[in-house]
């Protein structure tokens, strides 16, 4: 009898798990499922790059449907999980297209999936609502943290003629860390094309005592900003937008107008993992920091956004935890003892940093090791470049 | 500053080894989703926590309870004043 393993999310990690047991297992060890509400897979880290340029949300740098990209081996399941139920090890899902439509439902029906092992990479949602001023200001501020959003972005900026830009994040934590340093360096530059730089002020705020969690980066991107004539507020964590008044205010009691705000929504994990009481506070799981397994949880598997980990919420952390969940399902259906060095997590992450002006820096770390960022340059930037391109042909199929 | 054995820990965070967010991000965060009134702990093995921890929640005006080190880390605790 092949054993069930269910993946709930298609994003990186998901879809690299799933990818991986297919190529690893025999159908008749596993029947592997991929479960993805959207069936679309999105390439997130290039929304940075589309307030700038004229992709449109649909091409295919950006958006690819999941199934050109899973082994013929995994089954995909497009549908909503509605509920992770533990004890019978079961997922009731209303799927949204299928087979087995049912006529008046709109083409939705429900289902329910048995799991021997269950793999969630539900990643992180934007939840604007933590935030006070968000719901009711909607349309007054920006983000580029979804297509949507970042083509908002694009119409802001493009009838933009200056004045104060303030860029911040909305709470902690969130996704890609370097992002809003990423997008104030791209936005310096895209003014200075435009012409508008000398008529705009860019001021940045971010929640730490530097301009960036980790001190080794910051020291990399302190003197760019300067450099830059980015202005910078450190400590702020945002509490409160009022968009009629174009204030934002802080935590720590400072407030600061602005003409244009493009802030990083508060994050959340999904809403299936809060409503299935398996989450903390914020909806992240309770993850095992070497194994990835969910605490007190077994035959469960978190990786990527989804879990508390303290490492960054990127597609790299899920791309390097999605190999040791597939290393150690393969050994448990093997019937094995997972191997040491693959089977465990390191809190490996590798991204670039993208500084403007064609020149970009890269940072390698893990639990154990702060990254040495290289001085910025055409190189990282080509490399980031090229990756942005190349991911649709290796990343997800588990190829590196 | 009170004795470890003194204080009621309501949520400990363990952010050993964390880089990326960082413990402070954890103790904000933490400190973001907790009650007014209760205590919360981070543990941490970056050197940089001894002075950005006390720092921010000065700056964020919530009382610090102090540092306890331990073998290889320190348990921060502050308590949510507002």
């Amino acid at each position: 009898m092949p054993q069930h393993i269910v993946i709930v999310g298609g994003g990186v990690g998901g879809t690299i798990v799933a990818n991986l047991l297919a190529r690893s297992l025999h159908r008749l060890e596993a029947e592997i499922t991929l479960i993805d509400s959207t069936g679309k897979h999105a390439y997130m880290p290039g929304w940075l790059y589309l307030p700038f340029n004229q992709l449109s949300a649909e091409s295919d740098q950006l958006i690819r449907p999941e199934r050109d990209l899973l082994s013929s081996h995994v089954h995909l399941v497009i549908g909503e999980v509605q509920k992770i139920d533990t004890q019978n090890r079961e997922l009731h899902v209303r799927q949204s297209q299928g087979l087995d439509e049912i006529v008046g439902t709109g083409g939705a029906s429900a289902a329910v999936y048995p799991y021997d092992y269950l793999v969630l990479a539900t990643g992180a949602r934007l939840v604007p609502a933590d935030l006070p001023g968000l719901v009711e200001g909607e349309g007054k501020w920006h983000h580029f943290y979804s297509a949507e959003g970042s083509l908002q972005l694009r119409e802001a900026l493009h009838t933009f003629e200056g004045g104060r830009i303030v860029i911040t994040v909305g709470g902690i934590p969130y996704r890609c860390p370097p992002a809003p340093l990423e997008f104030t360096f791209l936005l310096d530059e895209w003014l200075r094309k435009r012409g508008l730089r000398d008529r705009t002020e860019i001021h940045y705020l971010y929640p730490l005592p530097r301009v960036f969690p980790i001190e080794t980066v910051a020291e990399v991107a302190t003197p760019l900003l300067e450099e830059r004539n980015v202005q910078y507020t450190i400590f702020f964590n945002t509490e409160a937008v009022d968009t009629e008044h174009k204030l934002i205010s802080s935590l720590e009691g400072e407030a600061i107008l602005y003409d244009l705000l493009v802030l990083v929504p508060p994050h959340r994990g999904a809403s299936v993992i809060e409503e299935s009481g398996l989450g903390d506070e914020q909806g992240w799981l309770p993850t095992d920091r070497a194994t990835l397994e969910v605490k007190e949880q077994p035959y469960i598997y978190a990786l990527g956004d989804a879990t508390d980990l303290p490492v960054s919420k990127s597609g790299s952390a899920a791309h390097f935890e999605a190999k040791v969940v597939a290393h150690r399902l393969i050994a448990q259906i093997h019937g094995e003892e997972p191997g040491n060095g693959e089977a465990t997590y390191d809190g490996e992450v590798m991204c670039f940093l993208e500084t403007g002006q064609n020149r970009a820096t890269q940072l390698v770390f893990n639990y154990e090791h702060p990254p040495r960022p290289p001085r910025p340059s055409l190189y990282y930037h080509m490399e980031k470049q090229l990756f942005n391109r190349a991911y649709w042909h290796i990343v997800p199929q588990g190829l590196v | 500053m009170p004795e470890l054995k003194e204080i009621t820990i309501d949520k400990e965070i363990d952010a050993r080894g964390s880089f990326c967010p960082g413990p402070l991000m954890e103790l904000i965060r933490g400190m973001k989703a907790l009650p007014v009134g209760g205590v919360l702990a981070v543990l941490s093995s970056d050197p940089g926590s001894a002075k950005d921890i006390p720092a921010w929640i000065q700056k964020a005006k919530h009382d610090y309870l102090g540092a306890f080190p331990e073998q290889g880390y320190t348990r921060f605790i502050a308590r949510k004043a507002h």
